[in-house]
């Protein structure tokens, strides 16, 4: 009997060893890596059908917030130019809205500031599994979509970012409705203060029911484009690019 | 499939863990809060900390094979660190799990399956009779001598149990707390929320989840290996000797 079970010990052992090696290869492979890309399009597809597309995230009292707001990615973008920035505490920093647009926008940060503004206290999922909540204060997108003009054509907003990670930028991007979406913003403002350089001074953006990586921080430009192809590695953002995140980070 | 599907499921999750290793109560929990469940290393030693206890779990969890992941290679898919892909598997394999999950559902309970073969009778969930099902599992002895007389052919009492809470209960509440980890679900739904007390609470029970359904297998597995070899021998016996060997004694009865 002791026997019996040994050996079947060994044999499923050495069937978990087959099965892990064997794992690999097919994690390798093409044809599994684009089937298992269709998942990720179904994914988005059956949440887009079965919700609200304009449902917004939960917004939390105050007394909710995380006391400490992790930051993530890059705390402190390693550019000279952004060095100078800072030391100017962002006096001349711009937010330029290029691309399909009817009127480019080039705006300071005191511009920015002086525009209709929102706050809310939302939850930050990082795609590693852990939350952090936090009190947001910018500019909703959609009304510097609005004063752009943008063009029917555009299906994307493409974010560009001053950090780099060994010198790769750092980009995000998101579809229109997302963009459109009355809890997307560009934040200036985190927890009742001027947003910390670790958290993306001095402009962030912050889209609501997407994961951490899609919040760009050290927000330059925001490009709207038809096609995400001429960008990095054309996944449209740093971790699509370089890791294989999903483009789409709802989930 | 579905087999396919958990195992899958349970080993890409594994890996997903592995990018966070600490479970928290409540809406939020990261690296500065509290976490009730921790599995990390320390030089070349790995804990597990549940509360305010650790154990020194160096070469299982936490510190295995010369690499400080919270679970070694051979347990997670793929097996060398990958958040991206083993988000792809497990969000495929998913829907391997929930669309023959919720057709079994149905299907169990519109042909009666579920009412006839899973569902305890009344004499069946007597105490008496759990108790000594209990014990005869104890004994590895899991078809003899069933009160009711129907033989190995049907569930006894503890299968239908945890049949009964695996469909019912842990496969709903893993695919229930998954959701709720999903920003773009939480949005829609956000009862999701309130049903698990807050998204991080929500990964901490789809962690109890799994670890119920790992378990669930592991002894599955277990007695399926146990009761196989037991059967044919017992048959080999009984043809020759009418008398089965007593596990406890290992003499003829």
């Amino acid at each position: 009997m002791i026997g019996r079970r040994a050996l079947m010990g060994v044999g499923l052992g050495g069937g978990a060893g087959l099965l892990l090696s064997g794992c690999d290869r097919i994690n390798a492979s093409p044809a599994v890596r684009s089937l298992l890309g269709e998942g990720e399009w179904w994914s988005m597809a059956a949440q887009r059908l079965v919700t609200d597309r304009a449902a917004l995230a939960r917004e939390y009292p105050l007394s909710e917030r995380s006391p400490f707001f992790r930051p993530n990615g890059n705390t402190m973008p390693g550019s000279a130019d952004y060095a100078n920035h800072l030391a100017a505490r962002f006096a001349d920093w711009r937010l330029e809205v290029t691309g399909l647009v009817a009127r480019p926008l080039s705006l300071t940060m005191r511009q920015l500031r002086a525009m209709p503004r929102r706050t809310q206290v939302t939850r930050h999922d990082c795609v590693e599994g852990w939350s952090a909540i936090g009190q947001w204060t910018g500019v909703p997108l959609r009304l510097l979509l609005r004063a752009a003009g943008v063009d029917p054509r555009a299906r994307y907003a493409v974010f560009h970012c001053a950090d780099d990670f060994r010198g790769i930028p750092y980009y995000e991007s998101i579809d229109m409705v997302d963009a459109y979406h009355p809890q997307t913003m560009l934040a200036f403002g985190l927890n009742g203060r001027a947003l910390p350089v670790a958290n993306g001074a001095p402009l962030r953006l912050r889209v609501e029911r997407q994961l951490g990586y899609k919040q760009a921080k050290y927000v330059r430009r925001v490009q709207l484009v038809d096609s995400l192809a001429n960008f990095g590695a054309g996944k449209g953002g740093y971790w699509e690019d370089v890791a294989d995140y999903q483009w789409y980070a709802g989930i | 499939m579905n087999a396919v599907s958990v195992v899958v499921l349970l080993m890409s999750g594994l890996m997903i863990f592995n990018a966070h290793p600490r479970l928290y109560w409540g809406k939020y929990g990261a690296n500065w809060d509290a976490a009730w469940l921790q599995i990390g290393s320390r030089g070349q030693s790995g804990y597990l900390r549940v509360g305010g206890f650790e154990v020194p779990t160096t070469g299982v969890v936490g510190y295995a094979n010369g690499q400080g992941y919270a679970f070694p290679s051979w347990m997670t898919i793929p097996s060398s660190y990958n958040l991206a892909d083993a988000r792809e598997w497990h969000f495929f394999f998913a829907w391997g799990l929930v669309v023959p999950g919720i057709a079994y559902w149905f299907w169990s309970i519109a042909r009666g399956h579920l009412r006839r073969d899973l569902v305890p009778s009344r004499n069946e969930m007597t105490p008496r009779n759990l108790w000594r099902d209990v014990k005869r599992h104890a004994r590895l002895r899991f078809h003899e001598g069933d009160p009711a007389g129907e033989g190995a052919r049907r569930y006894n009492v503890l299968q239908k149990l945890s049949y009964l809470g695996v469909i019912f209960l842990a496969l709903p509440l893993a695919a229930l707390t998954g959701m709720t980890m999903s920003p773009g679900i939480n949005a829609a739904w956000p009862w999701l929320l309130d049903l698990f007390g807050g998204r991080q609470s929500a990964r901490s029970l789809h962690f109890i989840a799994a670890a119920a359904l790992a378990l669930f297998i592991l002894i599955h597995l277990a007695m399926v290996v146990l009761a196989g070899p037991w059967n044919e021998l017992r048959s080999i016996v009984t043809g020759w000797y009418r008398v089965p060997r007593d596990p406890a004694t290992g003499e003829r009865t």
